[in-house]
């Protein structure tokens, strides 16, 4: 699982079957100082978020798994509201 | 998932069984902010996506599978939506997009 915070969200009403009613998010990952890393990318949200949040999520086939149904096709998935990051120094 | 525009298809009549009837599309990765990123993927379509059109597509060879629903095939990358609209907010698209 990783950081992430929400940067924007994704309309696509023409879509797979399987994704209907499954939000779709821009989240960029981030380190845990807040800071960028990597490259932004779309994921399914399980939880119900909004933009500006700061998120984690689980990617590859693990995606899936937060869905009542199993055979969601997705790659990455937003399965945590991020309330604190502790990080000992 | 990533995003991509359609920039042609594939027409192959000998492949994989698991791909019979599969319509295989040419995608140009594209980054968030809209510039073309690497070069075209060949991927599955059952949304029916269209020439220049901009989708959201995967990738991750399991979700691909996943699309297809025919167990384990050799497929990794498949057309999920055709992206209506992407809202950015007032920040615009991630630096890193």
């Amino acid at each position: 699982m990783q950081l992430g915070v929400v940067c924007g969200t994704l309309v696509a009403s023409r879509k797979d079957e399987r994704l209907e009613g499954i939000g779709l998010l821009v989240i960029q990952p981030i380190k845990a100082d807040g800071t960028p890393m990597g490259k932004a990318l779309i994921a399914t949200d399980s939880i119900g978020v909004g933009p500006g949040e700061r998120i984690f999520w689980v990617k590859s086939k693990e995606a899936a798994n937060p869905f009542p149904s199993a055979d969601v096709p997705t790659d990455a998935t937003i399965i945590g509201v991020v309330d604190l990051v502790n990080v000992e120094a | 998932m990533l995003i991509g525009r359609v920039v042609g298809n594939v027409v192959a009549t000998r492949k994989t069984l698991k791909l019979d009837a599969e319509k295989l599309l040419l995608v140009q990765p594209l980054e968030l902010s809209g510039a073309a990123k690497g070069v075209p993927i060949i991927a599955i379509d059952r949304v029916n996506a269209g020439p220049k059109d901009r989708v959201l597509y995967t990738q991750d060879g399991r979700a691909a599978q996943q699309i297809l629903g025919r167990g384990t095939a050799g497929v990794d990358a498949a057309i999920l939506g055709v992206i209506d609209e992407i809202d950015f907010g007032p920040d615009g698209p991630p630096k890193q997009a």
